[in-house]
């Protein structure tokens, strides 16, 4: 463990602890800009955020811990705050000092943490934070009072103004820099503790050591107050047994004695709080949140309330979805602009197919997500900021608890029908471990817009356009809806599933804060934006890019291209020059011109057919061919194996792919008539056509289920810090895919 | 007369009795401040009738049926 004779050239460690909604990120930002350095706790999936003290001469690593109102170590995000605070952590150095953020304005609440942090024996520095609302809330908070009470420094600041960060950072630097004093006992809440907990915590300190396992006294507390504790479970796992009969025997003296476990922890936490905080912290009688209140009769009410809830949303996914339209536009604009440029300064090869087909369409893939990204996560700051994001949980709730989730599930769930990539990041605003869990791993299920463009392809192929009720409803536009809610539906049961199955256990409590309205902050909307955007493309990015270059590879060798390459060359060669070509009413220009026509037709065809002819052969068609077997109960062929494999990087591809399978050339969509006349066209060996309806939902089933998005499952990796995540979204995902794309061709194919 | 925190109307007030059970729940409760002799007032409900919003040591706190029908308060103090 380091001490206060560390050289002052060697990095120092102080770690940074608060509630919930404190503002600890801002605070975060603020201290440390914004380059944090984010992994994982080994073991646990717990975020370890680590940044460098900015603006010092020391150089100081700032740890940020999982918000949390209590040490109590139930959940693992508690218990890596306790190992960590106590240096218990292999990889992770010791903090030298404990920072404990508390809302300013919710003072009495904070303090619970505070006290359970105090008695750590760390060096403390108390921030009162959101200075600014006390104030607007009617508080008079005499911090110099509580600082003296205390004996540790305390510091007011507005992180999300930058307002006290300065100082907070001298304050760092000058507890680093002076002797490590220990609180006297008798100032900790624990000296309120009756008289026979301190001496059952002594006799099972002294147990514990006879038995080599020397524990920490806030460890020892912990182990008699929590029943089920992370500390206790994990010395039973490491083979100490008898811990559980030590303990339920300490309990029940406990009992006899008359201390009532765990309730006279949070009573004397509350009391010493109360003794603290006596004189220094004063409210108005007249409550000046009340303006918040009447702000709230309308957003909780029974009609306004939902109307205005479903007016939020309703703007913010119309934005999602038109308004990072735009961009996403020019991007693909700018993508052709790209490939346009390639493909004029370099002849036809392997080279020009990997910039164009892998490095370009990959950079183009991973740049397509962040205007919906930033969109989304411009609101989500706004909305949390300003205070509504809580009073949505709140309005939303009783509707997400009969999936079992809570109301916080609801906006990463409905952003994910615009995409799941923002949906899924999304899911760190909710708290509960577990529920964020069941939330990321059906969020995927929600239909898309990427998957519109399949809908639209298959429906007005191969749907029947017949009109009900005089026109107004049409057999197509019903198949379509159905389409986009099949997910949402199927999301029911599979999160019933998880949670009985996959994260069981501590029933999920719902008690939220609900913090008075005020006017969001531009530095912590900008902020959020671009931590977000940057953590996609820095860490999904890259992984997305990969992918997409693998199934170019894939699609690519090993056949011998040639032959195509020379076609390409003579048709790109043709279309030059008909593009030059004088407009002229003389006879022999006007039959050079449609030779030409001609020629180029004919090559055009030539291409396409080698282009097919050498998917067919390629690692892609073999894997195609390879798994038509597994997808002919399906309905399909071998050619829509190899398009929906090749749609893996991203499920829009599956429209080009197709196209180039069934010989058109690339640059099809989905309201390409030659694309769905071809595939009206398409017949198997045995002449029967190849798309029929019961094909056609077949596919279309399979791509509302299945995980055919690589950036959902990068962001579902990068969001989780594991690889297991993926992998079990990919599996079920695709299971459920193929069980209802199967069920769905089975039941068309006997009714029709 | 002792009453279940949940069977409060919007603008009543209340003083806590106790918290029942010794779970997470309970902790929980306890955590946040829902210890006996404090005062507690009910602001008002969610749309759908669920949760409730409370309002505790100066602080607002939301809270589902289930967990508000772990706590016994008396009227009128």
């Amino acid at each position: 463990m380091p001490t206060a004779t560390v050289s002052e050239t060697s990095t120092r460690t102080v770690a940074l602890i608060g509630n919930p909604n404190t503002g600890k990120s801002s605070l975060f930002n603020a201290l440390c800009g914004l380059n944090a350095r984010v992994g994982n706790y080994p073991g646990v999936t717990v975020e370890q955020k680590v940044g460098r003290l900015t603006g010092s001469k020391l150089s100081i690593d700032v740890i940020d811990l999982p918000g949390t109102y209590s040490l109590a170590a139930r959940s693992a995000d508690e218990a890596v705050a306790v190992n960590v605070l106590s240096g218990e952590l292999a990889h992770q150095a010791a903090p030298e000092i404990a920072i404990v953020i508390l809302d300013a304005s919710n003072i009495e609440r904070n303090f619970y943490l505070f006290s359970q942090v105090y008695e750590l024996g760390l060096p403390v520095i108390a921030v009162l934070n959101m200075w600014d609302r006390v104030e607007a809330e009617g508080l008079t908070v005499e911090a110099e009072v509580i600082a003296k009470r205390l004996g540790v420094p305390v510091v007011c600041t507005s992180a999300n103004k930058r307002k006290g960060i300065d100082e907070l950072r001298r304050t760092i630097e000058q507890t680093l820099q002076s002797p490590r004093t220990k609180p006297a006992s008798a100032q900790l809440a624990r000296a309120q503790f009756p008289e026979a907990f301190h001496q059952e915590a002594q006799k099972l300190s002294e147990w514990l050591h006879s038995n080599g396992r020397k524990t920490s006294l806030y460890k020892v507390d912990r182990l008699l107050i929590d029943s089920d504790g992370h500390f206790q479970k994990s010395l039973c796992q490491s083979g100490l047994h008898e811990i559980n009969t030590q303990i339920e025997q300490a309990r029940e003296r406990l009992r006899v004695a008359g201390c009532k476990v765990p309730m006279f922890e949070t009573k004397a936490r509350y009391g010493w709080i109360r003794q603290l905080i006596d004189g220094a912290v004063t409210r108005k009688e007249t409550r000046s949140a009340s303006s918040s209140d009447r702000i709230d009769q309308w957003l909780t009410h029974r009609w306004v309330g939902m109307l205005i809830f479903a007016l939020i949303m309703f703007v913010v996914f119309q934005s999602i979805w038109w308004v990072a339209k735009w961009p996403m536009d020019g991007i693909q604009w700018i993508q052709g602009l790209a490939s346009g440029g390639i493909e004029a300064f370099l002849p036809p090869g392997a080279l020009r197919s990997l910039l164009v087909d892998g490095v370009i369409a990959g950079v183009g893939g991973v740049v397509l997500f962040v205007p919906q990204i930033a969109i989304l996560f411009f609101f989500i700051a706004v909305l949390e900021d300003c205070g509504y994001m809580a009073r949505a949980a709140f309005v939303m709730d009783k509707l997400m608890t009969s999936v079992g989730l809570s109301g916080k599930s609801f906006l990463p769930l409905m952003s994910s029908f615009a995409c799941a990539v923002p949906g899924i990041m999304a899911t760190r605003t909710i708290e509960s471990r577990k529920d964020r869990m069941v939330t990321l791993l059906i969020a995927p299920l929600m239909s898309c817009s990427a998957r519109i463009p399949v809908y639209v392809l298959m429906v007005s192929a191969f749907v029947p356009a017949i009109k009900y009720a005089g026109g107004w409803i049409s057999l197509q536009g019903i198949v379509l809806m159905g389409m986009q809610s099949i997910g949402a539906i199927v999301a029911i049961p599979v999160a019933w599933l998880l949670k009985r199955f996959l994260f069981p256990g501590e029933p999920a409590t719902f008690l939220m804060e609900l913090h008075s309205y005020k006017w969001p902050s531009m530095v912590v909307i900008y902020q959020r934006v671009w931590e977000r955007v940057v953590s996609f493309v820095a860490r999904a990015g890259s992984l997305i890019f990969c992918t997409t270059i693998l199934i170019w590879a894939a699609c690519y060798f090993p056949g011998d291209h040639r032959l195509l390459d020379e076609s390409v060359a003579t048709l790109e060669q043709l279309q030059r020059t008909q593009a030059i070509a004088p407009v002229s009413l003389e006879q022999t220009q006007i039959e050079e011109n449609q030779i030409r026509e001609k020629q180029i037709e004919e090559k055009l065809g030539e291409v396409n057919r080698l282009r097919s002819e050498l998917i067919e052969t390629s690692f892609l068609g073999m894997a195609g061919h390879r798994i038509e077997p597994i997808v002919r109960p399906l309905g399909w062929d071998w050619k829509i194996g190899v398009a929906v494999i090749a749609s893996f990087p991203a499920r829009e591809v599956i429209i080009a792919t197709l196209g180039t399978i069934y010989s058109l050339g690339t640059g099809e969509d989905e309201k390409s008539q030659s694309l769905q006349d071809q595939m009206q066209q398409a017949r198997r060996p045995d002449g029967r056509p190849v798309f029929s309806l019961a094909t056609a939902m077949s596919i279309m089933v399979f791509f509302a289920l299945c995980a055919q998005c690589s950036a959902t499952l990068m962001t579902i990796r990068r969001e989780t810090n594991s690889w297991r995540w993926p992998i079990f979204s990919f599996v079920y995902m695709t299971t459920l895919a193929y069980i209802g794309a199967w069920l769905t061709y089975q039941f068309f194919e006997s009714w029709s | 007369m002792s009453m279940r925190l949940d069977e409060l109307n919007p603008g009543e007030s209340a003083t806590i009795v106790e918290i029942l059970g010794n779970d997470v729940i309970a902790s929980r409760l306890m955590e946040m401040g829902l210890i006996d002799g404090e005062e507690i007032s009910m602001i008002g409900r969610a749309p759908m009738g669920d949760p409730t919003e409370f309002s505790i040591r100066g602080y607002r706190l939301s809270l589902r049926k289930t967990e508000s029908s772990r706590v016994l308060v008396t009227k009128g103090a």
